[in-house]
């Protein structure tokens, strides 16, 4: 599983990088999270704001940071 | 790095249902004039409509939408239903008693009144 945070670089994007990091850890998933900050790829999945959370080529939230247990059922856990 | 988010959190989707009448070519308008003016921000429809994930979540997550359709027929409203997209500010055009029509030359007038319209919908005129 691949998991993009994207976001430029601001507070947020970076809160929404921890979470999903520190929810994937505490899941004991071996997804691979990456963060994003390249703008064209970020404007390629039609994302209106910033932080968002893209799973397997699916964004998932847009944004907003997400909970840690929201991360979690996308893990499937 | 930047302590806000590169996206104000205040920020307004603004979806238009652009279709080929007057009243759809008339909601366009607005809406980029609208962007232009920095009351929201222009969003594509048809991603929302062709199921794109990113357009069908930037919508679902937004906290701020208007959403203007041309007629009663309601292509946008159908759209974001079809996608299970909650809408929020909604304005007819023919609502507001502008005829539908096919003539795409569009009226400086009836922009404007969709402009007034849309910023009542959104609650800040």
């Amino acid at each position: 599983m691949l998991i993009k945070v994207m976001g430029p670089g601001c507070k947020k994007c970076h809160e929404a990088e921890k979470v999903v990091r520190e929810a994937v850890a505490e899941a004991g998933s071996d997804a691979t999270v990456e963060y994003v900050t390249d703008i064209a790829e970020i404007a390629r999945q039609g994302i209106f704001s910033t932080p968002a959370v893209v799973v397997d080529g699916t964004v998932k939230s847009v944004g907003k940071v997400p909970s840690r247990a929201e991360v979690k059922t996308w893990l499937g856990k | 790095m930047a302590n806000d988010c590169c996206t104000p959190g205040g920020n307004t989707m603004i979806l238009a249902c652009s279709g080929g009448s007057n009243v759809g070519q008339l909601s366009n308008q607005a809406a980029v004039e609208l962007t232009r003016e920095g009351v929201g921000k222009m969003f594509c429809l048809a991603g929302i409509g062709g199921q794109l994930s990113g357009f069908v979540q930037s919508a679902r997550d937004v906290p701020n939408m208007v959403v203007i359709d041309g007629c009663s027929l309601g292509c946008a409203k159908a759209s974001l239903e079809q996608a299970r997209v909650e809408m929020k500010s909604y304005v007819v055009l023919t609502d507001l008693g502008i005829e539908k029509n096919k003539d795409l030359n569009l009226n400086p007038k009836e922009v404007v009144t969709v402009k007034q319209a849309v910023k009542a919908a959104l609650g800040i005129i």
